[in-house]
């Protein structure tokens, strides 16, 4: 299991946690979170995701 | 003619790199220039408050350089060049001896830390951080040094207060604020948030006012209007922000507490823009990432030929104090009301109502933050697209 950084606002995605909120299970991997899900804190996309790999 | 000048973005923080992503998205020919009067170094602002209990020197926390960001975003990034006037009328940026045109120009300068009236006197013993820049030379003042005095008890004070007692420092806090984050949260949730700082070792001196403060031995010394005496090896002064309006004003753009946009992020005065913690939009001057974003995304559209108002929904801020977790949506939507608070210890739910009932914020720390989606869908939108 990975974590995953926002770089824009730091938020941590952690596939351990998933993000139960946006209907995200625990144990869900980076590369199966829906295309549509933004970062929780700023709203930054999936898409472009600017998000980086801390562990 | 400027026409065929550049789209020129004034500023290299969040709100202008993430404008100039947002324009590429869109259009990847267009001429694109960047001027900034530091380094040109992309980096995540939020996470300068999170910087020592990690142990990140700046140069860790900084994501890109100037060249790299060019590159990336097929534009010019001009750093360490100060703009010192806008002619307007002639579309043209004085940048000290030379001049650049620009075809639309917009304006993401940020703000400045306010100072305190001693700042001048104690150099480096006396710092603010809103930057990479103040980050890193913060980090080099304090080497060595153990106890900080932190000035300001609102939300960048305590989330400092957190990140350096968790790198193993010792802090205390001093503050005119009867209570933490006073124009945030309410009085019980801040008492919560204090008590697990304190349980970390912070010292609180609330509700004082400073009568001195000076340079003693390698560190500070200041003297409070209760009597107390607090030395400490560094200060770090966290009083507020204040929107940089000088540019704006010198070239006579309408100001308020921010420079003065639309709903479209236009200026008074044409072709101008702006957007971030510099810009005032309907009253608002959010210094929050998500508006930032939401802003930047709706400035590229209209840049780029798709003329669009920006509206806000509601945007819980959360605060990186992982003592106690807690999110704040303030009521911004509310002219008056009340705050009720519920649960105990550090799990706490706080709730503003207005008169009528109506929900318009809440504050929610420890195992209450989980409520934080249900409750934002409950909560009006800040800034509501007008009816077409």
């Amino acid at each position: 299991m990975k974590k995953w950084q926002c770089i824009v606002c730091g938020f941590i995605y952690d596939e351990a946690e998933g993000w139960p909120d946006d209907g995200i299970a625990a144990g869900t991997p980076w590369q199966d979170v829906p295309a549509d899900w933004m970062c929780p804190d700023c709203g930054v996309g999936k898409e472009d995701f600017e998000m980086i790999e801390i562990g | 003619m400027s026409d065929n000048a550049p789209l020129v973005i004034v500023g290299t923080g969040l709100a202008g790199y993430n404008l100039a992503k947002e324009v590429r998205k869109l259009d990847s020919e267009r001429e694109l220039l960047l001027i900034t009067a530091d380094d040109g170094r992309f980096y995540s602002k939020p996470l300068l408050s999170t910087g020592f209990a990690k142990a990140k020197e700046a140069d860790e926390l900084a994501m890109q350089d100037a060249a790299t960001m060019a590159e990336q975003l097929n534009a010019e990034v001009l750093f360490h060049t100060q703009v010192t006037g806008i002619d307007v009328q002639r579309r043209m940026l004085q940048l000290g001896g030379t001049e650049q045109a620009y075809s639309e120009l917009v304006l993401a300068v940020g703000a400045e830390p306010r100072r305190l009236p001693w700042a001048d006197d104690l150099g480096d013993r006396l710092l603010s951080i809103n930057d990479l820049l103040d980050y890193g030379r913060f980090r080099t003042a304090l080497k060595g040094k153990r106890k900080v005095v932190i000035i300001g008890a609102g939300l960048i004070g305590c989330e400092f207060a957190n990140d350096l007692l968790a790198g193993g420092l010792e802090v205390t806090v001093v503050a005119s604020d009867p209570y933490l984050m006073p124009q945030l949260i309410p009085e019980p949730v801040a008492a919560a948030v204090q008590t697990q700082l304190e349980a970390l070792g912070a010292v609180f001196h609330l509700g004082c006012a400073i009568e001195s403060l000076e340079a003693a031995q390698e560190g500070v010394s200041l003297r409070l209007d209760d009597g107390s005496l607090v030395i400490a090896d560094q200060a770090l002064s966290a009083i507020g922000l204040a929107p940089r309006l000088s540019l704006a004003e010198q070239a006579g753009l309408q100001v308020g507490r921010g420079i003065v946009v639309d709903r479209g992020l236009a200026t008074s005065q044409p072709h101008i823009y702006a957007l971030g913690d510099c810009a005032e939009v309907q009253g608002l001057n959010l210094m929050y990432v998500m508006p930032l974003m939401t802003s930047a995304r709706a400035l590229a559209k209209t840049l780029c030929g798709t003329a669009n108002e920006l509206s806000y929904p509601a945007m819980p801020v959360m605060v990186k104090t992982p003592a106690c977790p807690l999110v704040v949506a303030p009521p911004l939507t509310a002219e008056s009301g009340h705050w009720s608070t519920t649960g105990e210890g550090s799990d706490l739910q706080a709730l503003f109502h207005d008169d009528q009932g109506r929900l318009h914020g809440f504050a929610l720390t420890g195992s209450k933050v989980a409520e934080k989606l249900k409750l934002t869908r409950e909560l009006p939108g800040w800034l509501l697209a007008t009816p077409s």
